[in-house]
């Protein structure tokens, strides 16, 4: 298996680059305070104490509390689990399906290409978010159709991207000589074709994930985020945001939270994407 | 870098350009005499016989009047396109006469006819009016919208000649001048409505600028939808010497964040709402913009009686009085709101229920005990559907706490989005269900009707002959002291039977700039524009 | 190329009638009607009601009329706006969307792209580092609260600009814009940084470096053509998106476009409406994904028999 060395190297590449080791290793300590939220929050989600109100951080409550008098720890701990989820549920589905999608469409090219992209154009065509927008209001704010929808959408996208960089591959002097050696496709695809999309695709990644966190936001925005008492990131900034003049905590710590996943997420990309393309990084 | 230059200069140069401090339109609008007015949500129309709702109302109030108006001061209502009336001995027999000066926004003089034929279009069936029971009380009128008689002559309204109307009522009803300032009640004009489409077009074009004619302080110059409407003074009104704001401008701002940007930037001079959390906030530091005013709306739980708990009166009673109502408003709504012990809002036109309902935890769970539940057989799981709104949250959680507290029952909150949750309360899907009810006219029978039988609102299937019957009574007492006894026992027996548990009267919570005059509170939020005028504070 | 065009054209006309017929059961499905409201109307005006809109028919038989009025042009009238056409009340919101979404774009297209590409030929210096921090701040910075800043800053602490409006006051369309102009323009920075790397690196770059073509021809040339494909090829998506974002703008900064027609329509139940703006929504993102492929396609010689 000649490929190991190719991920072997990638890891080593990958390990080195303190940035992206400093990224991953946020991710992992937010993913560990998602699954362990109901042990690490002090108060649960919906506990609310009416005579509190809106306080600013005090030793009881380390981040402060809402409006309705509910710990923002908690709900930011607990809001971890519904955002990352959201993220990576809904990114992991558009991942699998865009990139063989694409993948095939591209290297298939012809008819096989043609028909497969206009069916991509086909359901672009859809207005998702409107759908999205239907389908909250009809069926109520259910959590996995919203997992589901999204990831409907944004696998469009990724396999037009991985199709335009495959056509753009196909015809470069190391493909078009790795056919004429008549190497398979299977392992044309593993080795010459994903390594060399895995930048681009692990870019697009990373932005997708706050992407459809921020979706997830935006319909809390308009009324059709997750049901309360649960709370997600989205919610909490839009909530932040309708009192940041008064309880300004209230905004800065779920801002401070998302902003620092979000940039956690970027070096652990931007690395993996170093790590995977050895040409890019080399300059 | 010259292309980041150039671009960093452009919009510098936009900014520059707009720059010199924008003079706000509140500044400008005193010497132009515009008053901007913050309406909440785009208007469904302006017909006054097919549309509903607060925002429609405030735009209607400029464009047409009916046959008396509210009296900006409270007490009963002034003269409107009626310069004066009899009412005979028993009550039941009206005579109105109209104004002579009283004109059409074209010119045209009005008639008592155009009253015949507004209300007999309103009591047309085929119109789909959502408010024909306000002529209800009319002789016959009941008849002729639900198909019984076709001839309209059988109802009760006549035009004696072109300026002499008489009105005859099926029972004396004391609070009928005040009817009449409710916008389903208000003429349109004739030939307007006919030139467009039939009596019963819901689509006809008559309402577009242009088209549009009434008969109000003001007349419709441009309609731009969800942007803004623009009412400008209209010359032919009887009253017109009196009006001295030129134009009423409507922004529809459904976003009460938006709205109250725009009212700290100069936008606007009045706002429809206030953001909730804003509110203790202003009182807090004594904004002289807040105003909080009384209104006729109560806020309240209904408890659905054809759930077989929720059947037995004890456990509502044990529900109602494990509440406590002042810590509600204190500590969850805190913007001025008045516990609520009674269905009707007390003081309404002079009428003061004496019910009471007690915070009384331990009188609750002897009631609960009574009712024959028990550590050992405890009160099944019980459900507080809302439609969702973060204020509705925060008194359900209260609510739920008090209740899981006074009482040990477990509550779960259920919110679903308004349609779903009307929908529900309206096939009785629910247990216990958020409700509110602002008055239409200023009199306890437009909250105790709601509950009386077949009544569409009352949703909670309680039904109680006596009540009925009282409230029936009541109506045909043509002696007001007599009438509001009888409603008081009628709201004791609600209150004693509790299908609905009062929680808090509302107040109308707003900002309005102190450039405003003359826009005094008012129990329906009823403001006669040509009552109010604009001078820098 | 042009055959790609009317292909994809006649390949659409379906697909929007689908759409149509999905969405048309779909709006059946909600619980509440048009005509639920707070002061529950009585059983006889229910009735009438429906009458009047056609709403005692069938099912099937409203489907049937429906569809045979979309082809005579005909999106039938608002249910919640008694005398309001869906077609009037979209040609009203649709100009006012579309040119809140052209600033947005061409903000977005300038700044992006510029930074983008300084970043990728100055990979690895402050020049790239800066940008493309304040570029992920642009994206974790979701509309609903770069609106609401801009308006603080702006309009009530400077009170230099008007906060809310469109065309009402000078300088109201400056605030919408740069709002959801600054969410895409990350985008488009990181996409061109992304795609102007990959490029610099090949070979006919290098060739024409050897050349001895400039720097500035080397990267306007023939690098840019390249680099900038994903930027192309994300414009269609992006105004679709940018549709999306357009509902939460609109709303902040009170602008009368389609978007919040749409979202109230959907919390209405205004069944017409509802249809008629997600009908006319997907034949705009479907024109628009038509050309932004041209565009890639005409930009990227080599995929042009594709």
């Amino acid at each position: 298996m000649k490929n190991n060395s190719l991920w072997s190297d990638a890891l080593y590449r990958l390990t080195r680059n303190k940035a992206a080791m400093f990224g991953g290793f946020i991710l992992v300590l937010l993913i560990l305070a998602a699954v362990f939220a109901p042990w690490l929050a002090p108060y649960s989600y919906s506990y609310q104490d009416l005579n509190l109100g809106a306080s600013p951080p005090s030793a009881e409550h380390l981040l402060g509390t809402d409006i309705l008098g509910r710990d923002l720890l908690s709900r930011i701990l607990y809001g971890a689990r519904i955002s990352l989820l959201v993220g990576f549920v809904a990114t992991g589905v558009a991942l699998v399906i865009g990139v063989s999608w694409g993948i095939i469409a591209g290297y298939a090219g012809g008819r096989v290409d043609s028909i497969m992209m206009r069916i991509v154009d086909i359901l672009y065509g859809l207005p998702f978010i409107i759908f999205i927008i239907l389908l909250m209001v009809i069926f109520g704010r259910n959590l996995w159709l919203l997992f589901g929808a999204i990831g409907a959408v944004e696998w469009l996208t990724m396999a037009r991207i991985v199709r335009g960089q495959v056509i753009g591959l196909k015809n470069q002097e190391f493909v078009l000589a790795a056919k004429a050696m008549g190497v398979s496709n299977m392992s044309m695809f593993r080795k010459h074709l994903l390594p060399n999309i895995l930048g681009p695709i692990a870019v697009y990644a990373t932005l997708t994930i706050p992407q459809v966190m921020l979706l997830e936001g935006f319909l809390s925005f308009l009324g059709l985020g997750i049901q309360p008492p649960m709370s997600s990131w989205g919610t909490l900034i839009k909530d932040g945001v309708e009192s940041m003049e008064e309880y300004s905590w209230l905004l800065i710590y779920p801002g401070i939270t998302f902003t620092i996943t979000l940039f956690a997420l970027n070096f652990f990309g931007d690395g993996l994407r170093d790590a995977l393309d050895p040409k890019t990084s080399d300059n | 870098m010259s292309k980041k230059f150039s671009l960093t200069t452009l919009l510098i140069l936009t900014f520059l350009y707009s720059c010199s401090k924008n003079i706000s339109p509140v500044d400008s609008a005193i010497e132009d005499g515009i008053f901007h007015f913050g309406n909440g949500s785009e208007p469904q129309g302006i017909d006054p016989h097919i549309v509903t709702g607060v925002p429609e109302h405030h735009i209607l109030i400029s464009l047409c009047e009916g046959l008396t108006i509210a009296n900006p001061d409270g007490g009963p209502n002034l003269p409107g396109v009626a310069e004066s009336w009899t009412i005979s001995e028993d009550g039941k027999e009206y005579i109105f006469n109209l104004n002579k000066d009283a004109k059409w926004s074209n010119g045209e003089v009005m008639t008592a006819d155009d009253f015949v034929w507004s209300w007999m279009r309103i009591l047309t069936a085929s119109l789909g009016s959502q408010y024909p029971d306000m002529l209800y009380y009319l002789e016959g009128a009941e008849e002729y919208h639900t198909g019984i008689t076709d001839d309209f002559e059988t109802v009760g309204i006549k035009a004696i000649d072109e300026h002499t109307l008489k009105i005859n009522l099926k029972n004396p009803t004391p609070f009928f001048l005040g009817l009449l300032s409710h916008y389903s009640t208000w003429p349109v004009h004739k030939e307007t409505v006919l030139k467009h489409g039939t009596i019963d077009d819901r689509n006809g074009q008559w309402t577009r600028p242009g088209n549009f004619v009434c008969n109000g302080p003001f007349q419709l110059k441009s309609w731009e939808l969800n942007n803004k409407i623009v009412v400008e003074k209209n010359p032919h009104y009887w009253d017109a010497s009196k009006v001295k704001l030129n134009e009423m401008h409507f922004y529809p701002v459904s976003n009460v964040m938006t709205e109250d940007r725009m009212f700290r930037a100069g936008q606007l001079h009045l706002t429809s709402t206030l953001p909730s959390q804003k509110c203790p906030i202003y009182i807090e530091e004594n904004n002289p913009d807040l105003r909080i005013d009384p209104y006729m709306g109560q806020y309240f739980y209904r408890l659905n009686t054809n759930n077989p708990y929720l059947n037995d009166v004890k456990v509502r009673k044990a529900l109602a009085f494990a509440i406590d109502r002042k810590a509600i408003v204190e500590k969850v709504t805190k913007c001025g709101q008045i516990p609520a012990y009674s269905f009707t809002p007390p003081g309404s036109n002079g009428y003061y229920p004496d019910t009471e309902i007690p915070f009384d935890p331990e009188t609750a769970k002897q009631l609960m005990i009574d009712a024959g539940y028990s550590d050992l057989n405890p009160f099944p799981k019980l459900e507080i559907l809302f439609n969702t709104n973060e204020d509705h949250r925060k008194i359900a959680l209260a609510i739920q706490q008090m209740w899981q507290e006074n009482l040990g029952i477990t509550v779960e909150l259920v919110n679903q989005d308004w349609k779903v949750y009307l929908s529900r309360e309206m096939v009785g899907d629910f247990q216990v269900s958020r409700a509110g009810w602002i008055g239409d006219y200023e009199d306890p029978n437009t909250f105790l009707d709601l509950m009386r039988p077949n009544r569409g609102n009352n949703k909670t299937g309680w039904e109680d002959p006596e009540f009925d019957a009282i409230v029936q009574k009541a109506n045909s007492t043509n002696n007001q002291e007599e009438r509001y006894k009888l409603l008081m026992e009628a709201e004791r027996i609600l209150i004693d039977n509790m299908p609905i548990i009062p929680l808090y009267t509302y107040v109308r919570a707003y900002q309005l700039s102190p450039d405003v005059k003359g826009y005094k509170p008012h129990i329906l939020d009823h403001h006669h524009p040509k009552f109010i005028y604009l001078e820098k504070d | 190329m042009l055959s790609i065009f009317f292909k994809r054209i006649l390949i659409a006309i379906p697909v929007l009638l689908a759409v149509a017929s999905i969405t048309f059961f779909l709006i059946k499905l909600a619980p509440g009607g048009p005509f639920d409201a707070d002061r529950a109307v009585s059983p006889q005006v229910l009735k009438n009601l429906n009458e009047a809109y056609n709403l005692d028919a069938s099912n099937w038989e409203q489907y049937v009329d429906y569809m045979s009025g979309l082809f005579r042009g005909d999106l039938g009238p608002s249910f919640r706006f008694p005398g309001r056409s869906v077609t009037e009340m979209i040609s009203t919101g649709l100009p006012v969307t579309f040119e809140l979404a052209f600033y947005a774009i061409l903000i977005a297209l300038l700044l992006g792209v510029f930074s983008g590409v300084l970043a990728a030929l100055k990979r690895n210096t402050f020049l790239d580092f800066i940008p493309m921090a304040v570029a992920m701040i642009g994206i974790c910075v979701p509309t609903f609260l770069m609106g609401p800043l801009l308006v603080l800053i702006f309009g009530i602490n400077l009170e230099i600009l008007p906060v809310s409006g469109w065309g009402q006051l000078p300088g109201d369309k400056i605030l919408p814009s740069l709002t959801l102009g600054f969410a895409y323009a990350a985008y488009i920075a990181r996409l061109s940084r992304g795609g102007m790397l990959e490029v610099l690196n090949q070979d006919f770059i290098r060739t024409a470096r050897a050349k001895g073509l400039t720097e500035k021809m080397v990267v306007i040339k023939h690098a840019m053509q390249g680099g900038l494909i994903p930027v192309v090829s994300f414009l269609g998506p992006a105004i679709a998106g940018l549709l999306a974002g357009s509902f939460v703008v609109e709303t902040i900064f009170q602008i009368p476009g389609l978007g919040r027609f749409y979202v109230e329509a959907a919390f209405n139940r205004d069944y017409t409406m509802i249809l008629g703006t997600t009908i006319f929504f997907s034949a705009m993102i479907v024109f628009f994904n038509l050309l932004s492929d041209l565009a890639a396609l005409w930009l990227n010689p080599r995929s042009r028999d594709a």
